[in-house]
């Protein structure tokens, strides 16, 4: 019985010495086999010898070398393994779940390609009438969304009341977008269009979460999640890019015009697909590769600190007011939400458990240096708002002005109280995920209440 | 006996590939062969011998593949390929080379001190 406990004891200690190994980026699965099989010989003669378990794995671990050096060691001889690949990312025992991932990852981002040109079985032509044209603006989300929805309500195992939470959000949208009395290419109408996939993008939140969208830390993943999308989606469009370049020439070069192709097949079905497509890099590579949303941040704080400063600077020496055209507001709403964008991936990037230090300050100063900015913009543009009137396009963008100041706002006073000590910095992170539904209110407001009240002009 | 850290590497190569002239076998066997070979003077550690082998299946000098010990784990065994082979009589050219250097040169002196006792 003794003896029985002494093997069952060198198992463990063998596997816990595997996922040990395992850690070690150059040494990779069968080469774990592999010296878990010498381990094994070792430990079987040691034992022959009269040794207990307990001696044997020790003495054989010993003369195995030390970790670090044959880690080292490996490392020379499989360079590449320092490098890590995408696609072969870990063919271990999670290999046929990667594998079925994969495929209702592609799956999924074909239908959203495919249902795209449905609406062209109806006449209603990508690049064809204007009306045609108002209804793709408006329904856009809702061709790929519903899939990056169900993508995740798949992954997560979601049960029908989860889903159909899950699909309220999607159906109000195009109920919405398709019944309302829009006057056409009227202000409501790309108001809502522009709306409705930040609505949806946050409902998809609600399938990432797995229904739980009320965990702060659920949120911060479907934060850290939605930067990460953006940076691969970004890189895909560039390769789509590329390769668009490529069909025209070849294909300019026997004389052909492929632009058709492009226009109405590979860009929309492309765009499409690669929303999915985008997602599901994320979760496969999530563990190989460093987050890169958090290292633009580090990039980008600064010389965006820089460029505020500069700019608040000059105006106070020059004189010169914020001149008040048409797109102004818009801008300087667009500026908020990028430095709102800097403090979250900075935010979710940092250790929680870390004094303050040089860049917690470098954040502060950015952020009030935009308010200051906001302010200024805010201020010439209220002087004159009276003589301009409230159109929705004034009223949407000074609800979004106001929202992502308050933001900024709270903000700055946690950062002021965290890098003075007076609290931590969970507030700051609990702080931004407490306030997405903000966005998503707002959201809905413009997409179903805005057209109603500015009776769809 | 301590063997200076690049003899080890250097003698590595050619250990291996004469072991593995007798026939099939793997790490742990290798090893083993080499300490009963050496009378116990030369001692690696043993981890540092998989490194090895793998450089020397990248190079086509050994072929591996997996099979089963006696007890029916995986295990993974290697074999000279005829690059091998190869190569291991042109170690054998180098290292006669190295040898007969080394005698010629007061260097034997010193190696045939203890003989002398």
């Amino acid at each position: 019985m003794a003896d029985k406990g002494g093997e069952q004891m060198l198992e463990d200690r063998i596997q816990e010495w595997r996922s040990y190994l395992h850690r070690r980026e150059a040494i990779d699965a069968t080469d774990v086999d592999e010296l878990e099989d010498h381990l094994r010989s070792q430990v079987a003669d040691l034992r022959g010898a009269g040794l207990d378990e307990d001696e044997a794995f020790l003495i054989g671990v010993k003369r195995l070398g030390e970790l670090d050096t044959l880690s080292r060691e490996f490392a020379r001889e499989h360079s590449e393994r320092l490098w890590k690949r995408l696609v072969v990312a870990d063919v271990g025992e999670a290999g046929t779940q990667w594998g079925r991932e994969a495929f209702v990852a592609l799956g999924l981002a074909v239908a959203a390609g495919i249902a795209i040109k449905v609406p062209e079985l109806f006449g209603l032509s990508w690049a064809g009438s204007e009306r045609a044209q108002l209804f793709y603006a408006r329904n856009l989300s809702l061709f790929v969304l519903p899939f990056l929805a169900g993508y995740f309500a798949w992954k997560r195992g979601l049960d029908s009341r989860g889903l159909l939470r899950l699909a309220t959000p999607f159906v109000l949208g195009a109920l919405a977008m398709n019944l309302l009395p829009f006057n056409p290419g009227g202000h409501t109408e790309l108001l809502a269009a522009i709306h409705l996939p930040m609505a949806l993008w946050l409902a998809v939140g609600v399938g990432y979460a797995g229904g739980a969208w009320s965990s702060h830390d659920q949120r911060m993943n479907y934060l850290r999640f939605s930067g990460e999308w953006f940076i691969y989606y970004v890189l895909i469009a560039l390769g789509g890019g590329v390769l668009m370049m490529f069909t025209m020439f070849v294909f300019g070069a026997i004389g052909l015009d492929a632009e058709w192709l492009l226009e109405s097949w590979i860009l929309p079905c492309g765009a499409m697909g690669a929303v999915i497509v985008a997602a599901w890099l994320v979760g496969a590579k999530q563990s190989v590769v460093e987050n890169m949303a958090p290292v633009l941040t580090l990039l980008f704080t600064p010389l965006f600190t820089l460029m505020l400063l500069s700019f608040l600077t000059t105006m106070v020496f020059t004189g010169s007011g914020i001149d008040v055209g048409r797109e102004v507001l818009i801008g300087f709403d667009l500026l908020l939400v990028l430095v709102v964008g800097l403090l979250v991936y900075s935010v979710s990037a940092r250790d929680p458990h870390a004094a303050p230090g040089f860049f917690d300050a470098l954040q502060l100063v950015l952020v009030i240096s935009a308010l200051l900015v906001d302010a200024m913009a805010l201020w010439a543009i209220l002087a004159r708002i009276s003589a301009f009137g409230f159109t929705p396009n004034r009223v949407a963008a000074l609800g979004e002005n106001l929202i992502l100041v308050v933001n900024l706002g709270w903000s700055a006073v946690l950062y002021a109280r965290f890098i003075g000590r007076r609290a931590g910095f969970a507030p700051l992170e609990r702080w931004q995920t407490a306030y997405l539904p903000v966005y998503a209110v707002w959201a809905w407001i413009v997409v179903l209440i805005f057209p109603l009240v500015f009776r769809f002009q | 006996m301590d063997i200076g850290k690049d003899l080890v590497a250097a003698s590595a190569t050619p250990l291996v590939l004469a072991i593995l002239s007798e026939g099939e076998s793997y790490g742990y066997a290798i090893i083993k062969r080499v300490d009963e070979l050496s009378g116990g003077e030369l001692r690696w550690t043993d981890g540092m011998l998989y490194p090895v082998l793998h450089r020397l299946e990248r190079n086509g000098l050994v072929e591996a593949s997996w099979g089963r010990s006696e007890s029916g784990r995986r295990r993974k065994y290697y074999r000279l390929t005829d690059r091998g082979s190869e190569e291991l009589a042109n170690q054998r050219r180098q290292w006669r080379v190295v040898n007969e250097t080394l005698r010629a040169t007061p260097f034997k002196r010193f190696q045939l001190v203890p003989q002398a006792i």
